[in-house]
């Protein structure tokens, strides 16, 4: 009779596509990679409030400013369901919390960047909402249930995040003079940390290989980057933006396009915390956590007054 | 050490997407009570027509089968054809059954 609790008999179940649900037996790593992987998406869903929340009072007319609200609040939800997908295996939404403050856990790096101007709102969601838009359709077939449920949720509400971005840069791009340089800055300063959302190479991925071999990961780094350079870079070209990188060529032969070289530099100076904003958005997220621990108290004290009646009542 | 839960308690969330069809888990959503969790479960899980009615129940009285009971509990069963239709040798002729 096979050993249900063995590495060997789940790795037989991944390999056959089944999903993996909470009580189900899984190594430790394939916990551990999990609660790293989803804690970290859930952060970067709720961190990445931040540099939108910036532009709501100075969105340009109220159709914008009710989409970006909408957005915003989907972003969230997103935020949401992947802390419960997380705490199905065993983690309290608390600890996750202090492991962000504590910088255990991280958050996608590109939200360590600033929104400087209204193009920038137009940037993000069609590059940084785009870029995870990739990720995260891959991720829907992840071997974990909880998460892949999550991530069909999410797929399903970002595409008009992306579109909205998009439309906003296109509008620019047909405005004056000064809206078009505006895009084009937004494009020039977000394009190149968009592409390292999909974090380093294959080559330099420490987590990769266990992620791959659990399909935890569907597909790698390099391959979902690719995708996401493909699609985006004729969208740039037709609303008449310049992709900031001198050495793009279109391989005829396999249809993808080539990139220079990634700054990865500044990549491992911004996740260590030297980036324009890591500072100022953990500490807006901890001051708010703090100021708003009145609220879940209160919330318990009503509770426990409601069940002290209702003992008194039987 | 596990840090101090302040987040209050956990609730599933299951909704019906129109009349007639059954209550799906939709995930979870934390509250303190049914009222909050109700609230919480339409913010969080309905925002786009996703359903029609919403059931929250408290994820501690949420009672889960065991993986390990797996191969007793889902057998198909397969020696007792005689539960399903196929089995049956109908008359030459008859419509409809």
């Amino acid at each position: 009779m096979h050993n249900e609790h063995s590495d060997s008999h789940f790795q037989l179940r991944i390999d056959k596509g089944e999903h993996i649900e909470a009580k189900d037996y899984m190594p430790e790593g394939y916990r551990e990679h999990l609660i790293r992987q989803i804690s970290q998406h859930a952060h970067s869903e709720v961190i990445g409030m931040q540099p939108e929340g910036n532009w709501i009072t100075r969105a340009p007319s109220l159709r914008s400013k009710q989409i970006l609200l909408a957005k915003i609040q989907d972003e969230g939800g997103h935020g949401l369901y992947l802390y419960c997908a997380a705490e199905t295996l065993g983690i309290s939404r608390t600890e996750m919390i202090e492991h962000l403050h504590t910088r255990k856990a991280k958050y996608s790096n590109i939200f360590n960047y600033p929104s400087l101007n209204w193009a920038d709102i137009g940037a993000i969601g069609w590059l940084v909402d785009g870029a995870a838009i990739v990720n995260q359709v891959s991720l829907q077939r992840t071997s974990y249930g909880p998460y892949s449920r999550a991530m069909v949720r999410i797929c399903k509400e970002e595409s008009f995040h992306q579109r909205q971005g998009y439309e906003i840069m296109a509008k620019m791009m047909g405005g004056t003079k000064d809206q078009k340089a505006m895009a084009q800055d937004a494009m020039n300063r977000w394009w190149w940390p968009a592409l390292m959302m999909f974090d380093p190479h294959d080559s330099e991925s420490p987590h990769t290989s266990d992620a791959v071999k659990w399909r935890i990961k569907r597909e790698t780094n390099d391959e979902l980057r690719q995708k996401f350079i493909d699609k985006t870079i004729p969208q740039a070209e037709l609303i008449g933006l310049t992709v900031p990188d001198k050495d793009i060529v279109l391989d005829k032969k396999t249809g993808h396009y080539k990139i220079g070289p990634i700054n990865w530099e500044e990549f491992y100076r911004v996740i260590k915390g030297h980036g324009p904003c890591n500072k100022q958005r953990l500490d807006h997220h901890i001051f708010y956590h703090h100021t708003g621990a009145w609220v879940r108290e209160a919330a318990e004290a009503y509770k426990a007054k409601k069940a002290k009646r209702e003992i008194a009542a039987v | 050490m596990k840090a101090l839960d302040t987040q209050l308690d956990l609730w599933e969330v299951f909704i019906q997407s129109k009349s007639g069809q059954p209550y799906i888990h939709s995930g979870s959503i934390h509250a303190s009570d049914v009222k909050m969790a109700m609230q919480n479960a339409r913010d969080t899980y309905t925002r786009r027509g996703e359903g029609t009615s919403i059931w929250v129940v408290a994820s501690k009285n949420i009672n889960a089968s065991n993986p390990d009971d797996n191969d007793m509990l889902f057998d198909p069963s397969n020696d007792k054809i005689y539960r399903h239709p196929t089995f049956y040798v109908m008359p030459e002729g008859a419509k409809n059954i």
